[in-house]
């Protein structure tokens, strides 16, 4: 079958794996800034929330004494700050416009904290970035209290190694997760995909000729499909069917009556005494023999193009082949008086192929040699068993003469010195349709032993 | 080899001393060439150079290229160098952990990393810029003669109880820091007055006794040996051990209530010249355990965990941001405010 060439777009299997390998590397990514935003930011509210503990600690030790402001540190309000990490800390106690104590350099809050509400803000401080919260405390009898604020910062390189910690664990655990569902990809487009691949190879072993539904198990999503698959296979075998019965019968219809007319013509042959009648009428049977034989190799060759799409396979016997068609043309030869010989080996010669065509190669070929020969002559019919079996028929007639050997083989060509002999030139074209079709050939040549031609149908062995 | 050495130590020594006009005061100070040409290592150190000598040669010889200039400075002086004036040193080894963590916090010193320096326990080392290589008890020191065959207090309170039990005896003839002058001494009385709230009252106690006030342990320990004094507390316990082995008279005595011991620290300044054999001595001195000879010589005890894994009493301070709050111009008004109440009561 000369198929139409598909468009094979790309494969389900690798579609459906970048598909969920997309939709993996998205949730990873998406797990990756999850899993680090949420632990970065548990990490800076316990950096804060330290922070806010050592600002808070400290104003709760501020107290007024004789109307000024005192302060005693406490010393864990500092240590506290050395437990997660070895940050550098800045402190800075500011009220009524000056420091009273730590590091005056250290920049107030831009909004003034209240009670109760630290202030928190990230800024550049002596070289470093900052973590700072402000909180705000009034000192003193109440009336006469003082508005102080408490700033504590530290810097944020422990924070960063964490975070440095943190991402590298997230990116790794990302990686793996995506690494593991891109596997895991792989395995679900191959079993979303195996029913089908069953049901592809279902049809794929299936025989020339085996054109029942299919049956295999199918996944819902296919069985429009495979139903639309039994019904085109219906409508197939109901038209083969259907070719198949119109060529017998073509043959049947055009060749019964030409054969009544074939008769009659040579009955009335016989009675005619007249020369110019009766030469007439051989030209009228010669030119039924010719129609007769033309329809039935046209119709021969639809039949071996119609088969050659679909090749049968079946176990032959190549020598009873040869026998059954000798014995049928045997009658024609002895027309003309020609001796058909037999040079066959007395073991079946078995062999692959379709029956009915190579019976009709072979009754072409021989046909052909008989009708090539001159009367009392002698056609060998020989097999050749070598690397490839040669079925070789040779007669003692004229030849090809000088045509071109390669084009014979084309439709409707002949030798080119058979004017006087009835032919439609389709005989050696089926015999070429079907060696090929058996992956074999038609070879010509000369008969090395004298006048006339050796055609072989050679045929690869298997 | 050894003469010429010498000789060029001497005269180093004489004209820096004459010319020394900074801001700081400089006590001692000594150049120690190298025996090639090469670079030199400029250290400000609160250790005295009898102590540091051997350390320093030893130094040397394993890289003779280095000439080492040495200072010592008090601890207030190293600080005020290396803060306020921006001096230039290639590395500071102070026994205030608390000024040293200072300078560490307020960006005063560099990162340096090293097999050798990620060897020390996490609590002797802080930021990467602080380094100890020494561990030094605060120890007290009695008198032989003074005791006799009387067992010694061992532990705070029974010393408060002694001395209240007898204010005669011991009326003028107790010992401490003066926590106004020494570093080491404010260091260890305000650890003290974390510690235990014991602190207190034997500063009361000792105020009551008219204790004398010192500013260097070689002093205390002098006159303990020499029976003026009955006893001294919280004298260094290296200086102490290195005391004992040439003068006899008097014993050192580790309290079992608790030991504050303090860490020797190094750390390379910003403004360090010649980093790389500022690292080399870091490296050298953070493995001062693997030379017992130095440590003999030196009398300087080495980083060594096994020491408090044996006596539970003795307490390593803790570097972090918690030494900042005794420096905290408020809080060192107010404790020292205190203690003169307490100690000054005349």
């Amino acid at each position: 079958m000369t198929a139409t060439k598909m468009h094979p777009t790309a494969s389900i299997r690798q579609n459906l794996f970048y598909q969920l390998a997309g939709v993996a590397a998205i949730l990873s990514f998406a797990f990756f800034l999850i899993v680090r935003g949420v632990a970065e930011q548990a990490a800076e509210m316990t950096q804060d929330g330290i922070l806010s503990a050592s600002a808070t600690a400290i104003a709760d030790a501020l107290r007024s004494e004789g109307g000024a402001v005192v302060l005693d540190l406490p010393y864990s309000a500092l240590s506290m700050l050395g437990t997660l990490n070895e940050d550098r800390v800045f402190y800075r106690i500011y009220t009524d416009q000056q420091t009273l104590t730590g590091y005056p350099d250290l920049p107030l809050p831009d909004e003034r904290p209240r009670r109760g509400e630290p202030v928190f803000e990230t800024h550049e401080f002596r070289g470093d970035e900052v973590r700072a919260v402000s909180v705000m405390r009034p000192v003193g009898a109440s009336g006469a209290a003082r508005n102080v604020i408490v700033t504590v910062a530290q810097t944020r390189l422990g924070l960063e190694a964490t975070s440095r910690t943190i991402t590298t664990t997230a990116t790794g655990v990302a990686a793996g997760f995506f690494l593991a569902a891109t596997g895991l990809s792989l395995w679900a487009a191959s079993a979303a995909l195996a029913p089908i691949e069953r049901l592809t190879s279902a049809v794929a072993r299936r025989g020339p000729y085996d054109l029942r539904p299919v049956t295999a198990d199918t996944p819902t999503e296919l069985v429009p499909l495979v139903d639309a698959l039994n019904s085109f296979m219906t409508r197939l075998r109901a038209s083969l069917s259907r070719t198949e019965d119109f060529i017998a019968e073509a043959a049947h219809r055009v060749r019964t009556p030409l054969a009544t007319v074939r008769t009659q013509a040579e009955v009335t042959h016989r009675k005619l005494n007249k020369p110019e009648h009766r030469l007439a009428i051989r030209e009228m049977i010669r030119a039924i023999d010719e129609s007769s034989r033309s329809a039935g190799q046209m119709l021969d060759h639809a039949m071996v193009k119609f088969r050659t799409d679909t090749l049968a396979s079946d176990q032959l016997d190549m020598r009873a082949l040869i026998d059954e068609v000798c014995d049928r043309l045997g009658a024609t030869a002895d027309l003309k008086d020609i001796d058909i010989i037999r040079d066959l080996p007395d073991d079946p010669i078995p062999i692959h192929g379709d029956g009915i065509l190579l019976q009709a190669t072979l009754q072409n070929l021989l046909d052909n040699a008989i009708k090539y020969s001159p009367e009392d002559s002698r056609i060998t019919v020989s097999v050749t068993p070598n690397d490839a079996l040669w079925v070789s028929i040779t007669d003692e007639g004229r030849g090809f003469g000088d045509a071109d050997l390669t084009r014979l083989k084309t439709r409707y060509t002949r030798g080119a010195n058979v004017g006087d002999i009835v032919g439609s030139g389709l005989g050696l074209t089926i015999a070429d349709e079907v060696a090929s079709a058996h992956g074999g050939r038609i070879d010509i040549k000369p008969n090395e032993n004298g006048a006339g031609a050796c055609v072989s149908l050679v045929l690869p062995r298997e | 080899m050894r003469f010429p050495r010498l000789a060029a130590r001497i005269i180093a020594a004489l004209t820096l001393l004459t010319t020394a006009s900074h801001g700081y005061e400089v006590e001692q100070q000594m150049h120690y060439p190298s025996t090639q040409d090469g670079t030199v290592l400029r250290i400000i150190s609160t250790a005295d150079l009898n102590v540091f000598e051997p350390i320093l040669l030893a130094f040397q010889d394993m890289h003779p290229s280095v000439a080492v200039d040495y200072v010592v400075v008090e601890t207030a002086d190293l600080m005020h160098a290396i803060y306020a004036e921006g001096a230039s040193f290639d590395l500071a080894i102070s026994s205030a952990m608390d000024l040293q963590t200072k300078l560490a916090n307020d960006g005063f010193a560099q990162d340096y990393t090293s097999p050798a320096t990620q060897a020390l326990p996490d609590w002797a080392r802080w930021r990467n810029q602080v380094f100890a290589f020494t561990q030094e008890p605060a120890v007290l020191v009695v008198s032989d003669d003074f005791f006799g065959t009387e067992h010694p207090p061992t532990n705070r309170d029974e010393l408060i109880a002694l001395l209240r039990e007898s204010p005669e005896r011991f009326r003028g003839r107790i010992g401490t820091y003066d926590v106004r002058r020494s570093g080491f001494g404010y260091l260890m009385a305000t650890q003290d007055s974390r510690n235990s709230e014991a602190y207190w009252r034997l500063m009361e106690v000792m105020g009551r006794l008219e204790a004398e006030l010192y500013c260097c342990s070689g002093e205390m320990i002098r006159d303990v040996a020499s029976g003026n004094l009955a006893l001294a507390y919280n004298v260094l316990g290296s200086y102490a051990t290195s005391q004992l082995a040439i003068t006899d008279g008097f014993r050192i005595i580790e309290l079992s209530d608790y030991v504050n011991v303090m860490l020797r620290t190094a750390l390379i300044p910003v403004t360090a010249e010649n980093v790389a054999d500022a690292q080399a001595m870091i490296d050298f001195l953070t493995m001062l355990e693997t030379r017992p000879d130095l440590i003999a010589a030196s009398n300087l005890p080495s980083i060594a965990q096994e020491t408090f894994r044996a006596n539970t009493a003795l307490r390593p301070i803790r570097f972090g941001p918690g030494l900042l709050v005794f420096l905290d111009q408020l809080k060192r008004a107010a404790f020292l405010r205190n203690w003169e109440d307490s100690l000054l009561q005349n």
